[in-house]
């Protein structure tokens, strides 16, 4: 009951004093609506639209949810505000469980945008919304933790944006988000097929277009696995670089 | 009985070693005096105790659980403040207290009733509903206190409390340490102000260069180090001191009293560092 009431009131916090403040909303709604916007308006048609929304979605998931979380654990810590939750007696895992699920909540409201504002131009008939939805909490899990691995290493706010840029852009080519793995050089391929994103990417095109390049029970797998194995890590790491 | 029990605890980083092999206890319902110049280890040892550092070696047993294996199991009773106002910015005095009520996993209505008690116990309820930005150093300084103390804990951990606060402001933090002694509290302090050691303290331990180089009893250590005591004479009036006063009678001066004068801790603590550091200050 006290790790529950404590996970409730970091997730309630985090979302009032970051993810709700003007700057960061803005960031989140323009910066998956321009992105969505420039691809959607020079897009020849239906189609074509509708084979960009996975892109579009995965793409703001990955932006809005690594920046948040990178940047707002790094400022804690500047702040010593972190410290606070460290000296408290919850568990650490549920204290990393609660910074993610914030970034996690902004990701999901981060993909839901460009969809929204492909309604303008498509029908979203066929849509298998059960798996799209899971699609993008893993997706958004995923790159939360990802946004955490990168606080963890960071010292400060600027770093951990620096950084964040060193696996997000890479990873846009990479997994399959705009362009199709099945066209990428062979060795980039295999890069590819070592990276969770790529089956994410996957699944949330399987859902949306209802192609699939993998076995979508097997992208679900690798990617809760992902999750828990990353989980692991980054609470290892707060554990040994934060608890000095 | 000890509450806080370490022996031969270490910590170091590198080549640095900030604590170098120490061993105090706490008594139960005391107050602990951590004394020492800058960089000498204090916040260190008190990081080690609260769970923010892990020691190279040693032990910590707090309430009868080795804390260095089980430190979620003892953060429960503790209440800590460190040396910065670590708060949230963002958040009102009122509401900061409250999320900190919830980390101890405090139902809403109790969390509530006890930050609204605390803020009127500092003289914060009128600035309650401000942001903690707004607040001013002493202000803050006395939130962050309440923040330890919104879940009563019965162990207290207080990094320099009153370093760069106003007058007022310290003289309140003072007051209320001492009722919560009154109360019971176990509390460990490491202050600069050795007068405010002296007045508040039980005990204390000098720690230097990441040693402790003496501890024990205040009145004790005071004792101890008046053995070369100093004597002040006032001139004009009545002499007790024969020898003193003939020879000031041979050298023609009038004496006119004698008083004993007793070292403060601030002369004993400049003695004991400026001894350990070799006298190079």
């Amino acid at each position: 009951m006290k790790n529950l009431i404590a996970f409730w009131q970091i997730l309630k916090k985090d979302i009032n004093n970051y993810y709700l403040k003007p700057p960061n909303i803005s960031w989140g709604i323009i910066f998956p609506l321009s992105w969505a916007l420039m691809q959607l308006l020079r897009s020849p048609g239906e189609v074509w639209i509708k084979e960009l929304l996975p892109g579009l979605m995965a793409m703001s998931v990955l932006f809005g949810t690594t920046s948040m979380l990178a940047v707002t654990i790094t400022f804690e810590r500047r702040a010593r505000a972190f410290d606070r939750l460290l000296i408290a007696p919850v568990r650490l895992s549920t204290l990393v469980a609660a910074k993610l699920s914030g970034a996690i909540v902004f990701g999901i409201f981060n993909a839901f945008l460009p969809l929204i504002f492909g309604t303008f131009f498509v029908s979203l008939e066929g849509i298998n919304w059960a798996l799209m939805l899971i699609a993008v909490f893993l997706l958004a899990a995923l790159a939360a933790l990802l946004g955490l691995l990168v606080a963890v290493s960071a010292r400060e706010v600027f770093e951990a944006q620096t950084l964040s840029n060193f696996f997000r852009f890479p990873l846009l080519f990479l997994c399959g988000f705009f362009l199709p793995i099945t066209q990428l050089p062979k060795v980039l391929r295999i890069l590819s097929l070592g990276l969770p994103f790529t089956y994410g990417a996957d699944l949330l095109k399987g859902a949306l277009l209802g192609k699939f390049i993998f076995n979508p029970l097997f992208s679900l797998a690798l990617m809760v696995i992902s999750c828990v194995l990353l989980f692991l890590l980054c609470q290892r790491s707060i554990a040994k670089r934060w608890i000095l | 009985m000890d509450i806080v029990k370490v022996r031969n605890l270490t910590k170091r980083y590198a080549e640095i070693t900030a604590v170098n092999n120490i061993s105090f206890s706490i008594k139960k319902g005391e107050i602990f005096g951590f004394l020492g110049p800058n960089g000498a280890g204090k916040t260190t040892t008190l990081k080690m105790l609260v769970g923010l550092a892990r020691p190279t070696a040693g032990q910590i047993i707090i309430d009868g659980i080795d804390a260095v294996r089980a430190i979620k199991q003892v953060q429960d009773i503790m209440g800590v403040v460190s040396d910065e106002n670590n708060l949230y910015d963002e958040m009102s005095g009122f509401e900061n207290l409250c999320f900190c009520a919830a980390l101890y996993g405090m139902p809403r209505a109790q969390r509530e009733k006890r930050a609204r008690e605390l803020l009127q116990k500092l003289n914060l309820t009128a600035a309650a509903q401000r942001p903690f930005r707004t607040y001013s150093r002493g202000m803050k300084r006395k939130l962050t206190i309440a923040a330890a103390l919104i879940h009563k804990p019965k162990l207290i951990f207080l990094d320099e409390p009153t370093t760069g606060i106003d007058l007022e402001s310290a003289r309140l933090i003072r007051r209320l340490l001492k009722k919560l002694k009154e109360q019971g509290r176990t509390i460990m302090i490491t202050t600069h102000y050795l007068e405010e050691a002296e007045r508040l303290c039980d005990r204390a331990a000098f720690i230097v260069k990441g040693r402790i180089v003496q501890s024990g009893r205040m009145a004790q250590l005071i004792k101890d180090s008046a053995a070369e005591n100093k004597i002040k004479l006032i001139l004009d009036g009545d002499l007790e001191m024969a020898p003193v006063l003939q020879f000031f009678a041979a050298q023609g001066i009038r004496v006119h009293g004698v008083e004993e004068v007793t070292p403060t801790l601030e002369e004993v603590f400049l003695k004991i560092t400026n001894t350990e550091r070799g006298g190079d200050n």
